[in-house]
């Protein structure tokens, strides 16, 4: 906590966020060595934004402790914010300014000389697939284009941390591999990355390591895999009725599988063997209008963990 | 792209500029002494709208053609607040700069701010940086400064060939210029912080067309009945006009100083304001 | 939106085809949908609209207005609040029009898409441009209204021939919103307003007689002025607030300014159909 080249790049010790009445954070507890990739899950409204500001030391901190490369963002702002590098949720690029300028004035931000943001503009503009349109403006490019001009932009000052706030959220599928492709490669460069998403696929991709946020707690930690492991089974169960109730038909399969979720479309059966489960459903005279067996995905940790109706 | 750790920049110090020495005096909230790379960031801007430039420049121009040939023609003579009889362009002349740098001052800080604050949402990025909140106020009020003072010195020169500079005070009249815009830019700011959308734009028309028409721009304060004649006076561009005119003219007296003085301070008050408000809309 | 909208084309019921009626009417709901918004932000375009006659008729008309008395005996023997206010009657007009024409209708064609809303009904260009500056006319005659009552109760008129300025003034007026429509039509950005302002709007206010007779202006430069339609305002009401209207004079001034209206309608209608009809 007091070297600031320890690889322990991020701390927060009961972390807490309110504004006026209403809690955002919740006295959370995580930790981000150097190197790591690191996720916030959650539902929309979970706090995960709210933690992102103030690590990115633009929210001060209302309750526990945060430090970035062992110090206080309340006193060392300006000099924590010089290391890091922010994607904010929705792009705030400089529409009057173009391509390769927004990159140049930002890096001006840090203090760059002119000289030395132009040399790194010319490399990034490369890495984010944008050379051709380097002297555009900023407003009739794409989505995607934004996107990875946005985090273009946001390592132009070599940053030890990336912070990345819902990353590929609204992002057609070819954009958003485009976009993970990016991040893998600053990740193999040794680039800590910390993200927030509420796409389980874009976590299982990216994180080393995740907590799941709900209410402004953490409700869960650890790697995509062990989460899966302890929270899910190896196997999942879709069932769909031709009817509303799916509550109903919850009661009739009780007691097949581990546990038993009901969606508002569907039927989920949590099972070791998922065959072995729906041939026990058969037997018990039910005729689903389909099922499913799948392996168990973040997706059903996540639906486990922020809440749903649990019968069983 | 590699995190190499020696390639960091150094932290900015926040010890180094002379804003940073005013801030250690004044309560103003963080900065790096940075201000100026927002500058760089408009003037870039700006490349791509220099057209604004110029219309900024011919407004006041338009102004005092119409009003010294055809008022001037049938106005002959004024006598001033000072005691002198001159002529009407020389009358308004410094009235225009005066009202000239007041609005292209409010028009910078509100308008354009405002859409920076809610719109491009620009000052959000800004200030993920080393940049701070005093960086964002500092910098765009500085910015104001230098187009005001072009403008300024433009006009300047269109009324040294119009024959309405009569004094080598008159050189001073493009810092005062300068100053009087200061004054508005950061009120202007100050205000702006506080507006909730496009609608709220109209109090500051309310504010600003009423000054220009009755801050003794168009005639002398002793036209008015003396009960009146105190409200012009509490008014920004009353001082900002009785500046001008006095440095134009070659009124110069230490009487002058009280026109500073308001201006400084409503100046000194808005810039401590917009910063403050600044910190609490974007770091909260 | 109001029940003014679905009047002229009341919702077809399951069984009956819907009739796509276009006709004459279809511009009374466009008119009814820029009415709707006004609805709720008149109150504070209403305060502005009786305090601008206050401080022109104050500021020009009676504080400069006793300068120019003092020194030149008012303006051709008429002292000078007679003279201007007609002449800023004419001028607030062409402000009004010109607000009423540029962000509202760059907005409707580019950032929230009200037009091509309304063509995706049986709405066409004609009732778009019909509606939507019918309502202008509108603004501009409040504006006027509350102008003359404003002016009148300091004495600023030299006679009841005022009333007939009314109309004159709404044409002035008019014949700013229809070419700037169609300008505006051709504007990616809001740019183009800027120097529409600063090197039209402007300069004609200061050059058009509106604070001295053209007269004063070097000789070139009036033909200028004759051409704009703010001088033919400012003289026509001039003449007409004075109490000794030039009747033909008058209707000269009302040809043109309906000739600049017709032209602008034909500009509108052609930039509109390119911009929005693609």
């Amino acid at each position: 906590m007091t070297d600031p080249d320890s690889d322990l790049l991020l701390q927060a010790t009961g972390l807490t966020k309110t504004f006026g009445n209403f809690t955002a954070v919740d006295g959370i507890d995580f930790a981000v060595q150097r190197g790591e990739s690191f996720g916030f899950l959650g539902p929309n409204g979970a706090g995960k934004s709210s933690t992102m500001k103030m690590v990115g030391c633009v929210s001060p901190v209302t309750g526990g402790v945060l430090r970035l490369f062992g110090q206080d963002p309340a006193t060392h702002g300006p000099q924590i914010r010089a290391r890091l590098g922010v994607v904010p949720q929705k792009d705030t690029l400089d529409e009057e300014l173009t391509v390769q300028e927004n990159l140049w004035i930002y890096g001006r931000y840090f203090g760059l000389s002119r000289s030395e943001v132009r040399s790194r503009a010319t490399e990034l503009l490369d890495f984010a697939q944008l050379e051709d349109r380097a002297r555009s403006k900023v407003e009739p490019l794409s989505g995607g284009m934004k996107r990875r001009l946005t985090i273009a932009r946001s390592l132009i000052s070599r940053p030890e941390i990336l912070l990345l706030d819902e990353p590929t959220a609204g992002l057609d599928p070819q954009a958003r591999h485009a976009l993970w492709d990016r991040l893998f490669r600053l990740k193999r460069n040794g680039v800590t990355l910390v993200l927030t998403t509420h796409y389980m696929d874009e976590a299982e991709q990216l994180c080393d390591r995740l907590v799941v946020m709900d209410h402004g707690k953490i409700v869960a930690q650890g790697s995509p895999r062990s989460l899966i492991t302890e929270f899910s089974t190896r196997e999942v169960l879709e069932l769909r009725f031709d009817t509303d109730d799916h509550a109903h038909h919850g009661d009739a399969i009780a007691g097949i599988g581990e546990r038993i979720e009901v969606l508002p479309d569907r039927l989920l059966v949590y099972a070791e063997d998922g065959d072995a489960a729906a041939a026990a459903v058969h037997l018990r005279g039910i005729q689903p209008m389909s099922s499913l067996v799948r392996r168990s995905t973040l997706e059903d940790v996540f639906l486990h963990l922020t809440g749903r109706t649990l019968v069983d | 792209m590699t995190s190499s750790a020696s390639l960091q920049p150094a932290p900015p110090s926040p010890t180094r500029g002379l804003t940073s020495r005013i801030a250690r005096v004044l309560p103003l909230p963080a900065g790096a002494g940075m201000a100026r790379i927002l500058v760089e960031r408009n003037i870039i801007s700006f490349r791509h709208g220099w057209v604004a430039l110029v219309t900024g420049f011919a407004e006041p121009v338009f102004y005092l053609f119409s009003l010294g040939i055809g008022l001037g023609g049938l106005v002959k003579v004024v006598t001033t607040d000072g005691g002198q009889s001159v002529s009407y362009a020389n009358f308004v002349a410094p009235a225009l700069l005066a009202a000239s740098a007041m609005n292209g001052a409010v028009f910078d800080s509100t308008f354009n701010v405002f859409f920076k604050l809610k719109f491009a949402r620009l000052y959000d990025s800004v200030l993920a940086t080393p940049m701070g909140p005093r960086d964002v106020a500092v910098g765009e009020i500085s910015w104001s400064l230098m187009r005001g003072g072009l403008y300024a010195a433009a006009f300047l020169v269109v009324a040294y060939f119009a024959g309405a500079v009569h004094s080598w005070w008159a050189l001073l009249a493009l810092p005062a210029a300068t100053f009087i815009g200061f004054a508005f830019s950061a009120i202007g700011m100050f205000a702006t912080t506080f507006m909730r959308s496009w609608v709220d734009f109209d109090y500051v028309t309310l504010a600003i067309q009423p000054m220009f028409l009755f801050s003794a721009t168009f005639f002398p304060l002793a036209t008015y009945p003396g009960a009146v004649q105190w409200m012009v006076q509490a008014t920004p561009l009353y001082h900002g006009v009785a500046l001008e005119r006095a440095l134009m003219l070659g009124e110069v007296g230490p009487g002058l100083l009280v026109h500073v003085a308001y201006l400084a301070a409503l100046g000194l008050l808005g810039l401590v304001g917009a910063a403050r408000r600044i910190e609490k809309l974007l770091l909260s | 939106m109001s029940a003014s909208v679905s009047t002229p084309n009341p919702q077809p019921t399951p069984t009956s085809t819907p009739q796509p009626t276009p006709g004459p009417a279809l511009w009374r709901p466009v008119f009814g949908c820029w009415v709707t918004v006004y609805k709720r932000t008149w109150l504070g375009s209403v305060f502005g609209r009786f305090l601008s006659p206050l401080l022109f008729v104050l500021s020009m008309g009676l504080g400069l207005g006793s300068l120019v008395d003092k020194s030149a005996g008012g303006v051709g023997g008429v002292p000078y609040l007679h003279f201007v206010v007609p002449g800023i009657l004419a001028a607030q007009a062409m402000w009004v029009a010109m607000g009423e024409s540029t962000y509202q209708v760059l907005g409707a064609i580019r950032w929230n898409m009200k037009y091509q809303a309304m063509l995706a009904t049986p709405i066409g260009i004609d009732d778009i441009l019909l509606g939507h500056l019918t309502y202008v006319a509108m603004q501009v005659t409040g504006a006027t209204a509350i102008f003359v009552g404003v002016a009148a109760l300091f004495g600023s008129f030299g006679s009841w021939w005022v009333l007939l300025a009314l109309p004159i003034t709404v044409l002035t007026g008019m014949a700013f919103a229809v070419p700037i429509f169609a300008f505006t039509a051709t504007q990616e950005g809001d740019g183009g307003f800027n120097i529409l302002f600063r090197f039209i709007i402007t300069p004609l206010f200061l050059f058009s007689g509106t604070f001295f007779p053209i007269d004063q202006l070097p000789a070139f430069l009036r033909p200028i002025a004759w051409v704009t339609p703010l001088w033919h305002g400012v003289d026509a009401n001039r003449s007409l607030a004075l109490g000794s209207p030039d009747l033909v004079g008058v209707l000269g001034h009302t040809a043109y300014l309906l000739f600049v209206i017709a032209i602008g309608g034909l500009l509108a209608r052609h930039t509109f159909t390119k911009r929005l009809v693609v």
